[in-house]
């Protein structure tokens, strides 16, 4: 994914005003791009090219469905783990090693190791967690998440 | 609301997006033998329910020039953190919102993921929740990322 910002005149206003305008949703229904171009005053072919483009430029991570992780079937836990500097490339190549790892990041704190397990079933977090702390001789704090809030987050163009 | 095996298909068929074509819904159910109409039915319903928290273009915001992120932890009265919780995550800057246990050595039960176009910005947007949570908050701090270590999607498989 770029994590570089395009340059400004990457994106005309049009381009803009897509990004905006369909970060609030896409209709499902037989001509999608039709439906949703109209409101733009854009024929579906322009859409389509146009966001052809900014999937080719890096401006969109993503397109499509949003499902609720948890309502797939799958069960995620954060974890936190309090790495001493010199053994830190050590421990991350046995965390990293597990297929449970999803992300991981290095934070600036304490607690200096965050990663997410990703698991098929609830049952199937908590022996990768102990295997961690087996291999590492480390704690590995977890921190499920208990409620989930609905998200207003939005990106101006 | 129960999934069965042809509403996997279709979640494994479009987690990675929506093909950009004029009847996209109609392409993936080719891609997994299904009717356009089942899916566009299917697909509804999941939106209906909840499993598809919607349908949209995500903006890679790092692009647009929102570079900087922090994870801001929040220690929250226990009586008001739903209530609280729910104002924070509405905020247009915070892109993930969850109430998590306390653990050892580790007071806050809410996290926030802050992103703006600098670190002071993000500083800035952390002192907006602050002032939201007021007192019902005895405790903060944000945690910013310097390195990443691992990063795969969050995948299921098709058949289930």
């Amino acid at each position: 994914m770029r994590r570089v910002p395009l340059p400004p005149e990457a994106l005309d206003p049009v381009d803009r005003q897509i990004l905006n305008a369909l970060q609030d949703g896409f209709p499902i229904g037989e001509h999608p791009f039709a439906k949703a171009g109209a409101a733009l005053n854009l024929s579906e072919t322009a859409l389509i090219e146009r966001l052809r483009h900014l999937r080719e430029i890096g401006a969109i991570t993503r397109f499509g469905p949003f499902y609720d992780a948890a309502a797939m079937g799958g069960a995620f836990c954060l974890c936190a783990m309090q790495v001493p500097a010199a053994d830190f490339e050590r421990v991350m190549t046995l965390v990293n090693a597990h297929p449970e790892v999803a992300h991981n990041y290095e934070r600036t704190h304490r607690l200096n190791m965050w990663f997410v397990l990703a698991a098929e079933t609830p049952e199937g977090i908590a022996p990768v967690a102990d295997a961690i702390e087996r291999e590492t001789g480390l704690k590995v704090l977890r921190f499920p998440k208990l409620e989930e809030f609905f998200i207003g987050f939005r990106v101006s163009a | 609301m129960t999934m069965d095996a042809s509403d996997r298909r279709i979640i494994a068929a479009t987690q990675a997006g929506l093909p950009l074509v004029p009847a996209p819904y109609a392409e993936i159910g080719r891609q997994i033998r299904l009717s356009e109409a089942e899916v566009i039915a299917r697909m509804q319903a999941m939106q209906d329910s909840g499993v598809i928290r919607r349908i949209a273009l995500a903006p890679n915001h790092y692009a647009l020039g929102m570079v900087a992120n922090g994870m801001s932890v929040w220690d929250v009265e226990d009586a008001r953190a739903t209530e609280l919780g729910a104002q924070v995550g509405a905020l247009d800057f915070v892109s993930h919102c969850y109430l998590r246990p306390r653990a050892e050595g580790w007071t806050y039960n809410l996290f926030a993921m802050i992103h703006g176009a600098s670190k002071d910005e993000v500083e800035a947007k952390r002192a907006e929740i602050a002032t939201l949570l007021g007192s019902a908050c005895r405790s903060n701090d944000i945690l910013y990322s310097t390195r990443i270590l691992k990063k795969t999607g969050l995948r299921i498989r098709g058949e289930a």
